[in-house]
């Protein structure tokens, strides 16, 4: 077994055992369901918008090699940068040389899943650079020292008191439960940080390629002064993030607001196509754009899990998981939570390593169900696990039970004398007492659920005799 | 129309009761019922845990075994999915995969086998009791069941339905993933408890019997006086069966 899938046993039990992280998560998205469904209630059809979400971004997923090689074109007529980074280590080494050469002191941060994957933020930090993180979600988990808990809503996993008590002990000020005041103190706090910053780096919720620029979604407006005020601006975006027109923003902005929070628009949306231009009063004057691969090229080659690249990051799959609402964002240990972190993290970090996360599903579905782009998640998590065992990444005791289960179930004859050995053997058992002992054959089931009742008979023996037929 | 069971290994094996009153509601409805002694395992533990190369044999072994059926009845929603959703795709590039799709149309889970099929939504059962029912997810969000079951259970006699909060939440069974990640599962499961007892309900029913089997072990375990029934167990209790319980209940009580 991986470090990554037994530090996955070991969280996903402590999780799934504490109720009150249960309760909190559980409250978060009952109120995330409810704006949703009010979100969904005001599109006319949130099917045909799904579908046609899918089909934008299919487009721009199969003809990824016209389409940035437009938006590169475009930002580069208006005075802008595009860097195409191979890898996570490339991106970080452009950001951290552009940050040296011009000096740059302290960066803030706009919200971007990228630069999490990229491990930027630690990196610039060990250059002497600080970087303060500006959306509120993010400001509140980089106090704790903590990844995002989720993609969308990084401090959900958070209560009002343990918010207050972070600000209180990291911040200093005020005491009170408030959310307005406690908005309040963080707002001043980043307001001065603004202000000081060198250089801002942002994400991109989308590029959009036939304008060259890159499309920023935010409630806080965090974006809009982080990308505006400080000299140097640096937008981070994985090359999947393209779409073909600036029209297609007409439905995948408000797609993207009720998947996300339920909102039918995000408060605020901003264009940017290159550097403050000669007529213009503000803007950075460098605007650079990472392009990262970082793995996905490669899953734009594999033909039956290319969807996963439509993924626009709205988070709706994880607040409809059932095992995210056990276990909780962090004990994924991956950047990205929940089924869309199930089914990617194998491809970017390798399968083996990761496979735990594709069977660690009830394959309920609710994901593909919720995706607003239409993303098969179950059913790659599915083939996830089938590219586990022809790759030879599962255990030999699993290989052979799966084969003596073939044998078996080969022959009517054979499961059916099979199976009335193993219930005698399990009667027996129970019969003697063994349930929940060492001793008891069913004991992972049998755990923290009793054990079935087993019946003397098959249902093909009661058949025979004509039972049933009354 | 003769109609073929296919009953699930597990419920073969561990839950008969499940199988046989199915095949009592369909014949009292009016079918004659045949079972193929042949089959055994559509494959799909193999199949979901990966191992699709064992799976197949299986699929093809079932193709075979029910080929001639004019229709098949499963009581379970997850097992018609297999054959149904997966069968296609497991079997892409087989000899039997255009048979498969075929079949695949011709197999059906109980409760949409009576509602779609059968036409009968009153298969006159009697069962004076609280039930809620639990969407299992295979039926609910591969087969897009929801309606059906609820429709044939409101028309119990006696039977009072009642919806529990998050219906569609998963139970957390799903298959190996019930042992491998066992406090993940469970946690699942007593949620959905959970929202059994605070509907009030005497029942959980659903068109899963792997899901009630594993609900079951959570209610027992925590002494709980929720109690599961597949959807044929309550579609079998006919009101001279509810008047032998009322009257064994009154004699226990006399006792």
């Amino acid at each position: 077994m991986s470090n990554a899938a037994s530090e996955f046993l070991r969280d996903a039990a402590t999780k799934s055992a504490d109720l009150a992280h249960r309760q909190i998560i559980r409250h978060g998205i009952d109120k995330y369901n409810e704006a949703f469904e009010r979100g969904r209630a005001r599109f006319f059809n949130w099917e045909t918008a799904r579908q046609r979400c899918y089909e934008i971004k299919w487009e721009a997923v199969n003809h990824l090699d016209r389409y940035l090689v437009e938006f590169e074109e475009r930002v580069k007529a208006r005075g802008g940068h595009v860097f195409w980074a191979e890898n996570a280590e490339e991106a970080r080494a452009y950001i951290t040389d552009l940050a040296k050469r011009r000096g740059v002191r302290t960066i803030v941060k706009s919200k971007s899943m990228v630069a999490e994957e990229i491990h930027l933020a630690p990196a610039l930090e060990k250059e002497g650079i600080k970087v303060y993180e500006t959306d509120l979600g993010e400001f509140i988990v980089q106090l704790r020292n903590e990844p995002p808990y989720h993609i969308v809503t990084p401090a959900m996993h958070l209560t009002r008191r343990d918010i207050s008590a972070l600000f209180k002990e990291k911040l200093g000020g005020i005491d009170t439960e408030d959310p307005p005041e406690l908005v309040g103190v963080a707002r001043r706090w980043l307001r001065q940080t603004f202000f000081a910053a060198d250089m801002g780096i942002s994400g991109a919720n989308f590029l959009v390629a036939d304008s060259g620029m890159i499309a920023i979604t935010t409630n806080e407006g965090n974006a809009d002064l982080g990308t505006s005020l400080p000299q140097i601006h640096v937008a981070l975006a994985g090359i999947e993030k393209v779409i073909p027109r600036l029209e297609d923003l007409a439905i995948l902005w408000p797609v993207l607001a009720t998947a996300g929070t339920g909102q039918p628009i995000t408060c605020y949306n901003t264009l940017i196509g290159g550097p403050r231009g000669p007529n213009e009063t503000d803007g950075p004057e460098e605007f650079h754009v990472i392009l990262l691969d970082n793995g996905r090229s490669e899953l734009l080659a594999d033909a039956e899990q290319r969807d996963v690249l439509n993924c626009i990051r709205c988070g709706a799959c994880l607040n409809a998981c059932p095992v995210f609402r056990s276990v909780g964002g962090h004990t994924y240990g991956t950047t990205y939570p929940g089924p869309i972190g199930s089914v990617l993290t194998p491809h970017l970090r390798g399968l083996d390593e990761f496979q735990h996360l594709s069977y660690a599903s009830s394959l309920c579905g609710a994901c593909t169900d919720a995706c607003p782009v239409k993303i098969d998640l179950h059913h790659h998590l599915l083939h996830n696990r089938r590219n586990a065992v022809n790759e030879a990444h599962r255990p030999w005791a699993e290989r052979i039970g799966f084969k003596f289960w073939r044998w078996t179930t080969m022959s009517a004859g054979r499961f059916a004398f099979l199976g009335s050995i193993g219930r005698a053997a399990l009667r027996a058992a129970y019969a003697l007492g063994l349930e929940t002992t060492v001793l008891d054959p069913l004991r992972p089931w049998t755990k923290d659920r009793a054990a079935p009742r087993i019946p003397a008979k098959s249902f093909r023996a009661l058949w025979r005799k004509g039972i049933g037929s009354n | 129309m003769k109609v073929a069971l296919f009953i699930p290994c597990f419920v073969d094996q561990l839950m008969p009761d499940v199988g046989l009153d199915t095949a009592r509601v369909l014949r009292r409805i009016g079918y004659e019922i045949d079972f193929p002694e042949e089959q055994t395992c559509c494959g799909q533990p193999a199949f979901n845990s990966g191992y699709w190369n064992d799976a197949r044999p299986l699929a093809e072994r079932f193709v075979r075994v029910f080929r001639s059926a004019e229709a098949v009845v499963c009581p379970s929603g997850s097992c018609t999915t297999m054959v149904r959703n997966f069968y296609p795709e497991l079997l892409a590039g087989t000899a039997l995969r255009d048979e498969a799709v075929r079949l695949g149309k011709r197999v059906f889970e109980f409760s949409e086998f009576l509602v779609k099929v059968a036409r009968k939504t009153d298969v006159g059962a009697e069962f004076p009791h609280r039930v809620a029912y639990h969407d299992a997810c295979h039926a609910l969000r591969e087969l897009r069941l929801k309606q059906e079951p609820r429709e044939i259970l409101r028309n119990v006699r006696g039977l009072e339905l009642v919806e529990m909060q998050y219906s569609e939440d998963c139970c957390g069974f799903g298959g190996t993933f019930a042992v491998k990640f066992n406090m993940i599962s469970t946690a699942m499961g007593e949620a959905k408890a959970a929202s059994a007892a605070a509907a009030h309900a005497e029942y959980i029913t659903s068109t899963d019997p792997s899901c009630l089997m594993h609900i079951e072990g959570i209610l027992r375990r925590q002494n709980s006086t929720v109690r599961t029934l597949h959807l044929a167990n309550i579609l079998a209790r006919t009101e001279s069966a509810s008047e032998r319980d009322s009257r064994a209940a009154a004699s226990e009580k006399a006792r």
